[in-house]
């Protein structure tokens, strides 16, 4: 019974370290599709193929031991396969390690869904000596069973062959597979389920038997489907039955001295071993594994630390050094998307201001996305590098080592990587570094890792560092930065131990972790998580990241300095103007070309001319093409632009003399223009802000410079150094040298207690934007991420207000 | 005896779990039940957690949570 063109649904399910990523990379290929699970953080991927015309999708569930309903990851894939109803389900099975991922096994089976078995990792299997008949297995279980080898994408089309038969297989028929939960339990199994049957939607919507299971296993999710049915026209209600099933439960614990999920599980074990071994023709053998011994080496009580901080060393200057580099040498292409939306506006007839539209397109949006997207490469790199250490196994070794540690200060073993990403050591990034603790299972605790990494000191705060630094401590570099990332690191686990006990409620979750076999990671699966996750990043961020930005531009554009000033700019300009009209002498026959508004269009012409040069040198022939072009645009005004010269020809005295003028005039209009951008920031609202706070941010040592530039690095901390620059009136792109002269200048009473207070400030300094975002997504709360972005402005205030004032009392 | 009182490399036999709800679960799911065959490879490091082999594979335990592990010595 097969009709045209279907759309067939089949999830994926399986253990963790079964290899099911591998698997749904082998049967979909390229055309995936990431988001998340609706109303939480589980990511859900999704692929597709064609077959015959039929589209197969299939849904990656998350990996599970179990089908309970204590973790989101389980209560999705319960959900999804019970609400969804996927045409197939295949459940892949690590070969290695058949006896447990039948215990997950089974737990589908009761669910009555139609099911394929795939059985991965048979390489791994046949290394440890562990030999499968497959026949007998299937036989035993009722379903079809196909042999793969993810890695190598062997057994592709048999798996594909395989959902497609049991899609076309309609009605579906469930076979009378069952699992035999022993004599103890059966019989009550069978009467909870009769007592089921007189709800009738309940037993038409679930299957009966897996409810009864569910039911006398204490699952409070199953507890609520009774509650929650309509049961209008039944005979015995929610609460009649929930009562039932507490009476069941507290008799059989009496009697049988033992809780029926502990019959259960061990039934589920039971079963397993049995058909374990009917369907093993070889079982493993005890010889010791490559596994164990590298753990020997890796997790050895003296060598364990050593190597691992030898591993983070590796992975952080891989991430921060190569990353960065790679960032560099991506930079000026990411850039160059600036020149062609600067192209497509017309040329401002203003020498001194830029069209409104245009600012707020160019230094707002384009300029927030650029600075974002700049961060790409380096998440490349890290996210990369995550793959490795997760496919490995290393990860859960990790956890294993420093548990110990970080469990004092409620933090995990887990936490670890999530916190070296942030920037334990100077330079790290909070995004990725909240977007790690997804591998997290323990939620309190990873809230708790969440909520620390904006005490963390990211790549963005290490400009201004240096700055201060370099300002107040010159002779102490090093050590002073060294200092601030211990001092930071401190406060988080201080911070760390009192939220895990006042704030963040909630039972902590029991760890038990396996410590995988160690495997070589595929090129292919670790490129394509790097791929996955920038991109994620990337889609999440830059909309909101640029709606921000724009929000931060109107706030330090406006109000405006009002029109008297602007009037007295103007002038300003003109007196330069007839300056330069008077340096080049009224006789120059390029005279015309001088006047107020023929100035902006010959200055956008040199302007553009010297881009061109620049873009073209070094190869003489598009050198020359260049120079021709813009030639038969204006003769004049390339003789001006070009020093008076003609390619091949004679030097124009008069063009050089106006070359030489405007070179001058260029200067005096930029020292007008930067004056004239100091006054509108000083009176912007954020400037006014800055100032109604200097009163409060004094007792700090902060001042409305100060102030400001702390406002307007809310959307990204990159602007800190550069919003400075512009108040203390420094030429843009003469780097810090330059600042730091003029912030001493003007800043000549400043002592080094303002330099402590505010470098500490800015250490415990909120997260950007992106970050808070990431936080909203990973914790699902807005409240959350509020609370991420205010306390640390009221932690650093106060430490930055104690060191001012007490500093003060001691010097 | 309960499971953190093994020392590396010996082996002993699931009796009981004393624990409930979620612990309970993961643990069971996890593969402790009563009758399994643990062999106590090594502790962390800093002594906590465990890390026991059972059934073919190795799983990472707290100290405190292998405190309710009743077990046998084999």
């Amino acid at each position: 019974m097969k009709h045209d063109h279907d759309h067939i649904l089949v999830a994926l399910a399986g253990q963790p370290n079964c290899g099911k990523s591998t698997i749904f990379n082998m049967i979909t290929g390229a055309r995936q599709h990431v988001a998340n699970f609706p109303g939480v953080t589980v990511e859900k991927k999704s692929g597709a193929y064609k077959e015959d015309g039929d589209t197969v999708e299939i849904v990656d569930l998350p990996g599970t031991y179990s089908l309970t309903s204590y973790t989101q990851e389980e209560r999705i894939t319960r959900d999804f396969i019970l609400l969804e109803r996927p045409e197939v389900v295949v459940a892949v099975v690590d070969a290695s390690n058949l006896e447990r991922s039948l215990y997950l096994v089974f737990q589908l089976r009761e669910m009555e869904v139609p099911m394929v078995l795939c059985l991965n990792m048979m390489d791994v299997a046949e290394r440890r000596g562990i030999k499968i008949n497959v026949n007998k297995l299937s036989a035993e279980l009722g379903i079809p069973v196909i042999p793969t080898i993810g890695r190598k994408g062997l057994g592709r089309t048999e798996l594909k062959n395989a959902i497609r038969r049991i899609a076309e297989e309609t009605p579906h028929d469930a076979g009378d597979w069952k699992l035999d939960y022993g004599e103890e339990l059966e019989p009550i199994v069978r009467n909870l389920m009769d007592q089921l049957q007189l709800c009738d939607h309940l037993t038409e919507d679930f299957p009966p038997r897996w409810l009864a299971v569910k039911l006398m296993e204490n699952d409070a999710e199953a507890r609520r489907l009774l509650l929650h049915h309509p049961h209008a026209e039944n005979k015995i209600t929610g609460q009649e039955l929930n009562a039932t099933v507490d009476e069941m439960r507290r008799d059989f614990t009496r009697t049988r001295k033992k809780s029926p999920e502990k019959i259960i599980a061990a039934s589920r074990y039971r079963v397993a071993g049995e058909i374990v071994d009917r369907a093993l023709d070889r079982k493993r053998d005890s010889r010791r594994t490559l596994t164990d011994k590298i753990d020997a080496v890796v997790l050895h009580r003296v060598l364990a630390p050593i190597i691992l901080a030898l591993i983070l060393f590796v992975f952080y200057e891989t991430t921060m050094v190569y990353g960065t580099k790679l960032a560099d040498w991506a930079f000026p292409y990411i850039d160059s998307i600036k020149g062609p939306i600067i192209g497509l506006f017309p040329p401002s007839p203003d020498l001194l201001r830029d069209g409104l539209f245009q600012s707020m397109i160019i230094d707002g949006l384009v300029g927030g996305v650029i600075s974002i997207v700049y961060y790409v490469p380096i998440f490349l790199v890290l996210f990369a590098l995550i793959a490795v250490l997760e496919d490995t196994g290393y990860m859960a070794r990790v956890a294993f080592i420093m548990d110990r540690v970080l469990r004092g200060f409620g933090l995990h073993g887990q936490s670890t990587l999530p916190l070296i990403l942030g920037g334990v050591v100077v330079g790290g990034c909070a995004v990725p570094g909240v977007m790690a603790t997804r591998a997290m299972k323990d939620e309190k605790a990873r809230l708790v890792t969440i909520l620390i990494m904006p005490l963390m000191n990211c790549l963005a705060k290490i400009p201004f560092y240096i700055l201060m630094v370099g300002l107040f401590f010159a002779a102490y570099q090093g050590l002073i930065l060294f200092a601030i990332s211990v001092f930071s690191f401190m406060v988080a686990l201080l911070i760390a131990k009192l939220f895990s006990r006042y704030l963040v409620t909630g039972e902590s979750a029991p760890f038990v972790m396996e410590l995988p076999p160690y495997h070589v990671p595929t090129i292919s699966g670790v490129v394509r998580r790097a791929i996955e996750r920038s991109w994620l990043f990337v889609k999440k961020i830059v909309t909101v990241v640029a709606l921000v930005m724009i929000g931060v531009w109107f706030f330090v554009t406006f109000p405006g300095i009002g029109v008297e000033r602007e009037v007295q700019y103007d002038q300003l300009l003109s007196q330069a103007e007839t300056d330069l009209r008077t340096a080049v002498g009224p006789t120059n026959p390029y005279i015309s070309y001088l006047q107020a508004e023929s100035l902006p269009p010959l200055m956008h012409f040199m302007e553009r001319y010297k881009h061109a040069r620049r873009k073209a040198v070094g190869d003489p022939s598009s050198l020359q093409k260049v120079e021709a072009s813009f030639l038969s645009q204006n003769r004049a005004m390339f003789l001006i632009a070009n020093k008076g010269e003609l390619p091949g020809g004679p030097v124009d005295r008069n063009a050089l003399k106006v070359s030489k003028a405007l070179k001058k005039f260029e200067k005096s209009v930029r020292k007008i223009s930067r004056e004239r951008r100091k006054e509108l920031v000083r009176t912007s609202w954020a400037g006014r802000l800055g100032r109604l706070m200097e009163p409060v941010t004094q007792l700090a040592g902060f001042n409305w410079r100060i102030n400001i530039a702390i406002i307007s690095s809310f959307a990204a901390k990159e602007s800190l150094v550069g919003t400075l620059g512009t108040i203390y009136s420094v030429e843009k792109g003469t780097g810090a040298g330059a600042l730091s002269d003029s912030i001493r200048e003007a800043e000549s009473g400043w002592s080094i207690l303002h330099g402590l207070a505010i470098i500490v400030f800015v250490a415990l300094f909120p997260p950007c934007l992106a970050t808070l975002i990431m936080i909203r997504h990973e914790t699902g709360s807005t409240k959350w991420m509020l609370f991420a972005s205010t306390y640390p402005i009221v932690l650093g205030f106060i430490v930055a207000c104690l060191i001012f004032q007490v500093g003060h009392l001691i010097i | 005896m309960t499971l953190n009182e093994l020392t590396p490399g010996q082996a002993c036999t699931v009796l009981d779990l004393h624990m409930e709800g979620e612990q309970l679960q993961r643990l069971m799911d996890l593969g402790f039940i009563e009758g399994t065959k643990i062999r106590m490879v090594r502790n962390a490091p800093l002594m906590d957690p465990l890390d026991v082999e059972l059934r073919g594979y190795q799983v990472a335990i707290r100290r405190n949570e292998a405190a309710h592990v009743e077990v046998e010595r084999a």
